[in-house]
């Protein structure tokens, strides 16, 4: 074996041993989970935990004549009763919303939704507190809801927010209706309405991003404990923004932050559902200062899907103009925002349609114009970011069902008119009309080896015949082929768009390393499925020279990780994963000159090789991050402070923003409305990859969540504003039977700000594939002149389509 | 409330409580014997995250009452590692396949496929999907929970386990 053979070797051994970034490292927390050690916060049991539940209204909008909880407290078990009336001397009867909205914790005069939260049981055991809820006797008196948020804003309907009736300018500007929550425009409107008047091809289409549900399979619950002692509040619960919560806490209870502990322990899925400020975890509190006892409070499933947090319900009319030949000249959509009875959007405070100005997409689209009027209804309030960055899924909906609309106007093949109208590589960075700058991207290489590899072009010949074979009626199937090409925009955020309640969205990362070279890393995020015990370490890994299985990951304690704005928007990667890599990259720096000090030369004489400074032509002269970190403890150099630690709070300077192409092959059954996805394929670009393995099981499950929304999943209301289907019964969530196979695929375009490249992947399935699988729907039936369908695409639908189109014998 | 005295059998050790007749099985188990694996992720029954194994079929604990249980087996998830406390061939599957991201439906859905390796040693990819239909799962999207089930099947067969190509 020569020499550099051997070097080469032993490198890729010592490089192996790291487990650094881009290796399919297993995961740290399922040796845990696969156990059954993982401890949510239902699993949490404190000396003396008492439970609430809540009593909840039956009706959409009704007026409380009366409350009368004798019975209920006559019940033995039970030890008190919260309703409006006790929290309304303490202030907490209202909750602020990261919207600027207020929110009802215990409906007082009125309730606005079914299922809103009236009163709070407090009970020895949760059986005790489920029964007593329903020995509080409420009177209401029915009033006429709004359903219909095309409704909200007529002359003569009813009020619904009366404790902010004559507020007539809100969080957002000035409100048109006392039902009117904003309106949010951006862009230039002269030189849009101008392209449109003057635009040799237009499109109109108002496309329905319907109300659903992010869903996790753990609901929302917490568990506070007041010590009245010291005056301490410690608060478990399932929040995906750990530090958020306390600063809301601290401000509404007037309890000073640095007695709050909150902790978020591991949490079941989150996609969106947990990053708000529930009536549950306030009353928990509450009822844990009033009585001095630990307060639990566990959504059931109804709750869950029926009260925390619904998204999307975004009404958008779309249009493009465009030249004959395809060239897109002007985009304008104007949004209808169902928000809901109250604005409890979890959007960066500035942003009230989030970042729905990426609606251009992927497209260099030269004006473009968008404006959002958001309304109340009586439904439950939310907004969330169902798996995706700020309305980023709403966006990404409407610019490519509207590419769809074109193309068939246009009478031209849509993979063809995407790849006229896309950015091209050399224009990033790309300034868009809506006024983002997207930092990265090469959108014809990625879709070219997407067609390439679905075979596009013997697709589209397939389809063609079978077309003609179901005219002739020899089939009674149709072929869909979907396409979506997204751009998402995630990561925010830099400090001069993105606060949440005023606090900049930085996130942070603290390293400390053990004299022995083992390290724990702290940081502001905190995962809910994602892994991040596993590819943090991986990227400290990597920067240090430590093996990942030396390296432990701590989330989610207030008390000792450095502040952070949380995990959601696919944040964690772009903005603490960079704060990691800088923090990491400081304690480099100090090792550096530890080492050169150790070796008794200059620091510029030394070169990083892996694990290890060694000085530069003398590779046998080196010192291990290990062995340095003893010394940094032991024998640092003169007047050099001892240790080996750093933390980053890290501002992005901009957002970062992965791409992908994504195609759908669907066969769908005439008769039945039964759509069968035959093939998707998922090609994403999300910059430079941390954990391979952990990349693609993202994929999978953000384009299950897709799937599901597509062909199936919403929260429906009826005329009287019952919630329809607020059960895993009608709710759908796929079964592994439904569900599709998934292939997924690759390009890399690292984002140039950030230290390592990295975008973010954990929503970009999500994002992309909710399109792709309705623009498959579309394209089957597009031949027959259906028109736009709108989604949810289920069987029940689909088959009312067929009858429409007098498809049926 | 009246309680009722049950013998019940949990991971191979006796065990004998009182229970009020409307204890659910999920609840006895979680809150009276602390074996918190098992989960509650929709009280109706079709999540199966609560799923466990009784006298040799797969049950779902939160529609089934802790007295219903009297005299049975049951396993948890806190039973199913080796005699060792090494992984079992499901839970080293789980983990090498990529099987689990949040956790919260992992032990039901574990449990499951154990139910399910004991009826059909050798399942096919369909037999595993429509063996693991009661148990939903909302972060993978499956297709590796599908393998994990492959891989520890081939594990207990002694035969090769060859990760499909994509």
């Amino acid at each position: 074996m020569n020499e550099q053979v051997k070097i080469d070797l032993d490198r890729a051994e010592r490089t192996e041993k790291l487990q650094g970034m881009g290796c399919k490292r297993k995961r740290v927390e399922d040796i845990r989970f696969t156990q059954g050690k993982g401890s949510y916060v239902d699993d949490l049991k404190l000396p003396g935990m008492v439970f609430g539940d809540f009593v909840r209204s039956p009706h959409a909008h009704a007026r409380i004549v009366s409350i009368d909880t004798s019975r209920a407290k006559a019940m033995p078990g039970v030890i008190a009763v919260l309703t409006a009336a006790d929290l309304k001397p303490l202030g907490l009867h209202y909750m602020p919303t990261l919207a600027g909205d207020v929110q009802a914790v215990l409906a007082e005069e009125k309730v606005l939704f079914q299922n809103q939260e009236v009163a709070f049981v407090i009970a020895e055991d949760r059986y005790i507190a489920s029964d007593a809820t329903e020995l509080v006797d409420v009177e209401y008196e029915a009033l006429p809801c709004i359903v219909d948020p095309f409704k909200s804003m007529l002359p003569d309907a009813p009020i619904l927010r009366e404790d902010i009736k004559d507020k007539m300018t809100g969080a957002h500007g000035p409100r048109k209706h006392p039902n009117h929550i904003f309106e949010w425009q951006i862009g230039d409107k002269q030189a849009t309405d101008d392209v449109f008047a003057n635009a040799e091809v237009t499109i109109k289409e108002m496309l329905l991003d319907h109300r659903t549900h992010p869903s996790p399979l753990e609901t929302c619950q917490s568990v506070a404990s007041f010590d009245k002692v010291k005056g301490e509040l410690t608060l478990w619960g399932t929040f995906q923004a750990p530090h958020v919560i306390r600063t809301v806490v601290s401000l509404i209870s007037g309890l000073p932050e640095h007695k709050i502990h909150v902790i978020a322990p591991d949490i079941g899925g989150g996609f969106g559902n947990k990053v708000g400020a529930y009536a549950g975890y306030v009353c928990s509190v509450v009822g844990s200062i009033v009585l001095g006892v630990p307060v639990k409070w566990v959504e059931d499933r109804m709750e869950n899907l029926s009260t925390t947090s619904f998204a999307r319900d975004y009404h958008m009319t779309t249009e493009l103009a465009a030249t004959k030949e395809g060239k897109i000249l002007g985009m304008r959509v104007h949004v209808l925002a169902d928000h809901g009875a109250f604005d409890a959007c979890a959007d960066p405070s500035k942003w009230p349609a989030g970042f729905m100005n990426i609606c251009t997409g992927s497209y260099d689209i030269p004006v473009a114009h968008l404006a959002v009027d958001g309304v109340y209804t009586n439904k439950a309030s939310g907004g969330v970011a169902y798996r995706c960055s700020f309305r980023v899924t709403e966006a990404v909906f409407a610019i490519e069902r509207a590419i769809e609309v074109l193309a068939q106007k246009l009478s031209m093949d849509s993979a063809e008119l995407r790849m006229k109208n896309f950015i091209k590589a050399e224009q990033f960075p790309y300034q868009s009309a809506l006024g983002w700058e997207y930092d990265s991207g090469n959108y014809h290489v990625a879709m070219q080896k997407a067609m390439d590899t679905i075979g596009y072009k013997q697709l589209r010949a397939e389809q063609a015949e079978k077309r003609e074979a179901f005219k002739r009626g020899e089939t009674r199937e149709l072929m869909g082929i979907g396409i979506s090409f997204f751009t998402e925009i995630v990561g925010a955020g830099p400090a001069k768009n993105c606060d949440i309640l005023g606090i900049a969205m930085f996130d942070s990362a603290e390293i400390r390393i053990h004299p022995t070279g083992s390290v724990i890393a702290r940081m502001g995020t905190k995962s809910q499925g994602q892994g991040h015990e596993t590819t943090y370490a991986q990227i400290i890994a990597t920067e240090l020279g430590i093996p990942a299985d030396d390296i432990m990951i701590e989330e989610g304690n207030t008390d000792t990780a450095p502040y952070g704005l949380g995990t959601y928007g696919s944040r964690s990667t772009p903005v603490a994963g960079a704060a990691t890599a800088v923090a990491a990259r400081k304690i480099k720096a100090k090792a550096q000159m530890i080492a050169a000090h150790m070796l008794e030369v200059h620091e510029g004489d030394l070169e990083w090789d892996i694990d290890r400074f060694r000085v530069k032509g003398l590779p046998e002269k080196f010192k291990t991050m290990k062995e340095i970190a003893w010394s940094a403890y032991n024998a640092p150099p003169p007047n050099m402070e001892p240790g080996l630690e750093a933390v980053n709070y890290y501002e992005p300077p901009n957002m970062t923003y992965p791409f992908g192409a994504y195609f759908c092959i669907m066969d769908i059954d005439v008769d039945t409305g039964v759509a069968k996805t035959r093939r998707f394929y998922a090609l994403d670009d999300c910059g430079t990859r941390i954990n391979p393995m952990i990349i693609e099981g993202q994929v999978h499950g953000g384009l299950t969540e897709a799937f599901a929304c597509a062909m199936g999943q919403e929260i429906r209301y009826d005329e009287m504003g019952n919630v329809m289907g607020a059960s895993f019964m009608d709710f759908f969530l796929p079964t592994a039977v439904e569900t599709p196979k998934w292939e997924t695929d690759f390009t890399v375009t690292p984002s140039p700000h950030h230290p390592i490249g990295a975008k973010g992947v954990g929503e970009s399935p999500h994002v992309g594939g909710v399109p792709c699988f309705s623009n498959a729907v579309n394209d089957a039936y597009a031949f027959l002149g259906a028109g736009n369908i709108q989604m949810p695409h289920d069987a029940w639908r689909l088959w009312k389509v067929g009858e429409r189109l007098g498809l049926h014998a | 409330m009246t309680k009722s005295h049950i013998k019940v059998t949990i991971n191979g050790k006796a065990v004998e409580a009182l229970v009020e007749p409307r204890t659910l099985l999920i609840h006895f188990l979680r809150e009276q014997q602390n074996l918190t694996g098992a989960h509650i992720g929709c009280d109706t029954g079709h999540c199966g995250a609560c799923t466990v194994d009784i006298d040799d079929m797969s049950v779902k604990s939160c529609m089934t009452f802790a007295v219903q249980a009297d005299g049975a087996s049951i396993t948890t998830i806190e039973g199913m590692a080796n005699a060792d406390g090494t992984l079992s061939a499901l839970q080293e599957g789980f983990r090498m396949m990529h099987g689990l991201q949040c956790g919260y439906c992992t032990p039901g859905m574990i449990l499951r496929a154990h139910r399910l390796l004991q009826e059909n040693p050798d399942p096919t990819e369909d037999e595993i999907r429509h063996g693991i239909a009661g148990n939903l799962c909302r972060c993978t999207g499956y297709v590796n929970i599908v393998k994990a089930i492959q891989y520890a099947a081939a594990k207990i067969n002694g035969t090769p386990f060859q990760e499909a190509a994509e």
